[in-house]
């Protein structure tokens, strides 16, 4: 509670002793009336000084300017008890909306709390603590265990893991050695690391992020938007009402004093605080709390949006797939592999890779030949090994046996001796699988895979994740058509949600209602291009992203309902005198207070990773 | 040119709507967004403006909310 708060807190604790001080004074008449007096000026004098202050300005429909006509007009009816406490309730309920608001804003910044402070940077006089925005590029720095990453950079020294899990919401360390790149936000989770940066503290990926989630509330939601325009007319309407109630029904039956009364209390009612406040405070903490799992959301329209997903389009390299190729199958004698590996030993093609990578030691070839777009002819201990395509077994006259396997399959052969065959194909992530039924269990119409692959290859990782539609052999812009086509066959007011790994997709991502994108760690292009980054890479997110939105979604409807309703039975009830001016108050700040306590729901998301 | 001010004693979310009602209607700003959560004002106008536009815009706040002072960062 900060020393303002503090001092109001006291306030309204001496003018409620005042208050029921003058309750139990043995006064009568006007004396009583004159007894609330100060009850009422300790609890709100700053209400008048604001009200006196903004009338100059030429505010009229000012909140504390209809606050004191109110209070005012109460007193000047002889409702002196009634006036006094109307003004207490009305100044403790701004001071609990100030206090919960104040706790939210805090809890959210709390999140936004990765920002480093200091870096440990080497110089000739040995290592010196600097401010992070100070260390030029190039330079090195050491970060300690435990210590927060302050700056992008390449590892020049040491092994360690790292905790990513205030940017990606992933609980397993990275681990990371010499030559790998890391990302500023992350925790030193193990041993010494001497990196050199490679980016300044400005365009670091800490930095971009939190410019990101700040600027995310100024993309308003339309639902937002209708609570401003809404807001605008309000205030008005209201205090029009008060001014015919007041004078209509006196004109009519008389008993101009009751009318007045009940026409007061409209005007206490007046403020549509509680919309204006907790509507943007609930899409606030939906993109906080969406954050916290590694979900970058830019704006609340997105949430919007993302609520009422009706077609997921998935883009299938690297993101439903690792984007990296990895030998699925060997199929043929024990030392096939090591056979093969030992073959590409020399070669950089992605597919030799993928051999290593599986074979890490291979034995050094005596002699190697390639033969382009075939293979290669290798000799290995004295055996004379071929491995390649399939046309290069029917160049040296071997039958190649097919495979049921989709995917690049390298043959081998041995002497005019067919050896057997090694499938290498992209691996479908590991959470892909759940991440379709994930979606259809949330109701999504229909999942889409396009890629630009080869038709049996796309058809069999579509079919074993259980993908309704699938576009194979797309080139770029066919991409964009097949979505166009698809936006044009979801129902209307549905959106249409597009996934890819934010390479050479930008153009669909821009074009999808919602464009998510493979955050990967600090891949620029992406973040930019998407609206929603999936800092964990994980295709399971987005199901977790539809479902925070709707939460979201449905704590921001239930605010808008419960204060429109509060406020509308209240001014009914008032109309009819049933409901005093206290019942207004607890429907001008208690409503509010209770949907900004709602609101903060939306931040503490805590969706499990499927 | 954007530009980004922090609002101070920016006290009730009705007047921080205001405010950026008001901010708008200032000729010359080309766009004005009022954040309550992060108290914060994004100010889109010309360059060579701001500096006359920056009174008008602090002159605007304070008729709505009496202690509201912009901050130039």
């Amino acid at each position: 509670m900060t020393r303002r708060l503090k001092r109001e807190l006291i306030r309204l604790c001496i003018a409620a002793i005042l208050f029921v001080a003058a309750f139990f004074l043995p006064l009568t008449g006007v004396w009583r009336l004159l007894g609330f007096l100060p009850a009422y000026f300790t609890a709100g004098y700053d209400v008048w000084w604001k009200a006196i202050r903004n009338i100059l300005h030429g505010q009229v429909f000012d909140e504390s300017f209809l606050m004191v006509v109110a209070s005012g007009g109460a007193f000047l009816l002889g409702d002196g008890p009634e006036a006094a406490a109307v003004m207490l309730f009305y100044q403790l309920g701004e001071f609990f909306q100030r206090y919960a608001v104040g706790r939210s804003r805090r809890s959210i910044a709390a999140l936004m709390e990765i920002r480093p402070d200091t870096a440990n940077l080497e110089t000739e006089n040995g290592i010196e603590t600097v401010d992070p925005s100070e260390v030029p590029v190039g330079s090195v720095i050491v970060i300690r265990s435990g210590d927060r990453v302050p700056l992008d950079g390449v590892v020049l020294s040491g092994h360690s893991d790292l905790d990513t899990s205030a940017l990606t919401g992933e609980s397993v360390p990275r681990p990371v050695q010499e030559d790998d790149e890391i990302i500023s936000g992350c925790i030193n989770g193990g041993g010494l690391l001497r990196v050199r940066v490679t980016r300044p503290f400005a365009e670091s990926t800490v930095s971009r992020l939190l410019e990101m989630v700040e600027q995310a509330s100024e993309k308003k939601a339309r639902t937002e938007q209708f609570i401003t325009r809404f807001a605008r007319v309000y205030t008005p309407c209201v205090v029009g009402a008060a001014v015919l109630l007041a004078l209509i029904p006196s004109l009519l039956v008389g008993n101009t004093t009751q009318w007045i009364h009940r026409a007061l209390t409209f005007l206490v009612i007046s403020c549509p605080c509680a919309l204006v406040i907790s509507v943007p405070l609930g899409f606030f903490g939906g993109i906080g709390g969406a954050s916290k799992q590694g979900i970058l959301i830019k704006g609340g329209n997105y949430i919007e949006a993302l609520s009422r997903a009706d077609t997921v389009v998935f883009d299938k390299t690297g993101t439903l797939t690792e984007g990296i190729f990895a030998v699925a199958a060997v199929h043929g004698t024990d030392d096939l592999l090591a056979l093969a590996a030992s073959a590409e030993s020399g070669s950089t093609h992605p597919i030799s890779r993928s051999l290593l990578a599986a074979c890490p030691d291979p034995v050094k070839p005596d002699e190697v030949e390639e033969m382009a777009g075939r293979g290669v002819r290798a000799v290995i201990g004295g055996r004379v090994i071929y491995a390649g395509n399939e046309t290069l077994m029917r160049e040296i006259g071997v039958e190649s046996r097919p495979c049921h396997r989709t995917g690049t399959i390298v043959h081998l052969a041995e002497d005019g001796r067919y050896l057997g065959h090694i499938v290498i194909s992209d691996s479908v992530k590991p959470d892909a699988e759940n991440a379709i039924a994930a979606l259809k269990a949330l109701g999504i119409r229909k999942t889409v895979m396009l890629t630009g692959d080869r038709d049996a290859v796309g058809k069999e990782v579509a079919g074993k994740l259980g993908i309704d539609e699938v576009y194979t052999e797309l080139l770029p812009a066919d991409k964009v058509n097949r979505v166009e086509q698809l936006l044009g066959q979801k129902p209307k007011g549905a959106s249409l949600l597009f996934v890819g790994d934010g390479i050479n997709d930008a153009p669909v991502l821009a074009r999808a209602d919602v464009g998510i994108a493979m955050g990967g760690m600090g891949s620029d292009a992406a973040i930019e291009a998407a609206d929603v980054t999936l800092m964990n890479d994980r295709p399971s997110s987005v199901a977790t992203a539809v479902r925070l939105a709707r939460r979201t979604m449905r704590i921001v409807k239930q605010n808008i309902w419960f204060s429109l309703i509060a406020k509308a039975a209240v001014l009914l009830l008032g109309a009819f005198g049933i409901a005093s001016m206290w019942a207004a108050v607890f429907a001008d700040v208690g409503v509010a207070v209770i949907a900004i306590c709602n609101s903060m729901r939306a931040l503490s998301f805590f969706g499990t990773h499927l | 040119m954007v530009k980004v001010f922090k609002l101070e004693e920016l006290d009730c979310a009705n007047c921080a709507r205001k405010m950026e009602d008001a901010i708008k209607k200032i000729p010359g700003v080309e766009d004005a967004q009022v954040q309550f959560l992060t108290q914060k004002l994004t100010l889109t106008a010309p360059e060579e403006q701001f500096p006359a536009l920056l009174k008008q815009v602090d002159r605007a706040c304070r008729k709505i909310e009496p202690d509201c002072r912009v901050l130039y960062k």
